[in-house]
């Protein structure tokens, strides 16, 4: 018999496996958040033992799979920078292929925390189906792989913005926690996609057309500044409706050409990044319970 | 995670250790076999959802007091590992109420595994870590778990060049390693190779001294005479019978029409 006081003294450190428990079905709706913020935050190791072990796997810690990661986005920018520049008459130089690194990069970053957070869930299969942990540790894990795909890709960015001479600045920082943000945001989303691919097993081939849609609507083939007479009146709109438009754009404008986006911008990716991260992971967590009657 | 939503402020009842109560689950499947946008948009458009209900626990109440060893006996899709999933906190009733007195084993035996990409190694570290051990704590036991196993030169190769016997061989090891007060054990006993499975049914004996309850899910009727107290009898999601282990298997004997032969003894 384990004695009961030894379980007590464990009990304080990990209250998910208390010794009373009672399970009843549940009404949709939301556990006690707190506990639950504590549990994952707990286990907050599993999350980066999880995406490094996946790291590993697909040898993305090799040279050749660390290439691989930085060749693929770079020819996907040379591919855009071809096709901005004959769509535009040419004369588009290094300056604009250091700003289309910037964006494309991190856009990919997004996208590939969207992607992989879409297949995390129905990823762990067996573990879900035999382990009780807090599920929403799986999306998260998904955006640090997601991350640590895309930071070979920051030196890389820093050689054209080099190579177009622009500025060094003290004012570049501010890309630091448009970054954050930026992560915050993609967190949330990969939860919301994450749970709806458990309900919809085909979300994630409706995704690349989503990603292309938003890659366009996005600053990141095109500036503000860039835009026709005509289509200024678009700008606005998109400034509203795509969060990217001010997470990615104060992003590239901080890191490109050291300027401190306007207030106006900061606002405005800080309100998507949290509604992001709450929907998502409120909708995941309220959904969470069913998941493993439906893997 | 239904274990932490499912805690409610309510008083153990003392001397046991699970209480099931009217217990059903049912699992919801899709069976799209090329899941497409296209399919998606013309489910929506006809309004249908490509899901079916499957049974696995229909109405199943039993209480399992302090010191009870339990084998669970039943044909493949009986509803075993379902019911070792719900009362693990694992899968929430759709139906009825279950109580838990006791640590759970955090991680069932086929928690690892869940990757066979992944070393075995890797494996154990995720689902401890998972089950909320510590890194330290994982590393410890994953030297244990190893050694018990005897896999010592296979833990760093991917789950996939695994055998059969490696697999459960690791299983076993892992379930007896966390150290719960409720011990389950689910078709961890049975593959691996006539060393091992003394090796096996010696742990399971010295466990039993230490663990409050047991669960064990076998297809060796052997062993659940050997290793238990008490024994249900699940068939096709329903209860059929509770009691002793001998008069439990020999109705499971009857109804198969088999009796006790010489494999199902035999094979531990
Ligand atoms: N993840 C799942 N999704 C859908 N159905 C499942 C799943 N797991 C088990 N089932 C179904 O539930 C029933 C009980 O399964 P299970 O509990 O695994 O049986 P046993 O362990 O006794 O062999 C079976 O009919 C099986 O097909
Ligand atoms: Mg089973």
């Amino acid at each position: 018999m384990s004695s009961e006081s030894s379980v007590a003294a464990r009990e304080s450190e990990n209250e998910f496996t208390t010794t009373h428990h009672v399970y009843e079905p549940h009404t949709a709706g939301l556990p006690p958040i707190r506990s639950y913020a504590t549990e994952l935050w707990r286990r907050r190791e599993f999350a980066a033992a999880a995406s490094q072990a996946n790291l590993r796997a697909a040898n993305t810690m090799t040279v050749f799979g660390q290439l691989w990661m930085v060749l693929n986005p770079l020819l996907l920018a040379g591919v855009y920078f071809l096709l901005v520049n004959i769509l535009s008459g040419g004369g588009r130089g290094m300056d604009f292929f250091a700003r289309l690194t910037a964006g494309l990069f991190t856009f990919y970053f997004v996208q590939g925390a969207m992607t992989n957070g879409a297949g995390s869930v129905i990823g762990g299969g067996k573990l879900l189906l035999n382990t009780a942990f807090p599920r929403l540790l799986m999306p998260f894990s998904a955006v640090r792989t997601a991350f640590f795909r895309w930071l070979p890709t920051v030196p890389i960015y820093f050689v054209f913005h080099i190579w177009a001479g622009n500025p060094w600045k003290w004012q570049m920082l501010a890309a630091i926690p448009f970054l954050f943000l930026i992560v915050i945001f993609s967190m949330g989303l990969a939860a919301l996609f994450g749970a709806l691919q458990v309900y919809f097993r085909d979300t994630s081939s409706f995704l690349p057309y989503l990603n292309r849609i938003w890659l366009y609507a996005s600053p990141v083939l095109w500036q503000i500044t860039d835009l026709p007479a005509r289509m200024a009146g678009v700008a606005p709109i998109l400034e509203t409706v795509n969060p990217l438009f001010s997470l990615l754009g104060g992003y590239t404008e901080a890191l490109t050409q050291g300027i401190i986006p306007d207030f106006k911008v900061w606002v405005i990716a800080t309100i998507w990044a949290v509604a992001s991260f709450t929907i998502g992971s409120l909708f995941f967590i309220s959904r969470e319970r069913e998941f493993a009657v439906r893997l | 995670m239904s274990s932490l939503s499912g805690s409610k402020k309510s008083v153990p009842t003392p001397g046991i250790t699970v209480r099931v109560e009217n217990l059903s689950i049912s699992y919801r499947t899709t069976f799209e076999r090329v899941p497409t946008f296209k399919n998606a948009i013309t489910r929506f458009g006809r309004g249908q959802r490509a899901v079916k209900e499957i049974k696995a626990l229909k109405n199943v109440t039993f209480d399992v007091p302090d010191g009870t060893f339990l084998g669970i006996i039943g044909s493949n899709g009986a509803g075993k590992s379902t019911l070792m999933r719900s009362i693990a906190g694992i899968l929430p009733p759709n139906e009825g109420r279950i109580e838990v007195n006791g640590r759970i084993s955090p991680l069932l035996s086929l928690g690892v595994g869940f990757n066979a990409n992944l070393s075995g190694r890797e494996n154990i570290t995720l689902g401890g870590l998972a089950a909320g051990l510590s890194r330290r704590e994982v590393a410890d036991r994953a030297e244990a778990v190893t050694e018990f196993a005897g896999i010592e030169e296979f833990i760093d190769a991917p789950m996939r060049t695994y055998s059969s016997g490696m697999y459960s061989r690791l299983a076993f090891s892992v379930a007896v390693h966390m150290d719960p007060d409720i011990l389950m054990i689910d078709e961890a006993l049975s593959a691996g190779d006539a060393a091992f499975k003394t090796k096996a049914a010696e742990k399971m004996q010295e466990l039993r001294d230490n663990a409050r309850a047991m669960f064990l899910v076998s297809h060796s009727m052997a062993s659940i005479t050997q290793l238990c107290n008490r024994a249900i009898w699940l068939h096709k999601g329903q209860l059929m019978m509770e009691g002793e282990p001998k008069e439990v298997i020999d109705k499971y004997n009857e109804f198969l029409k088999v009796g006790p032969s010489a494999v199902t003894l035999e094979d531990l």
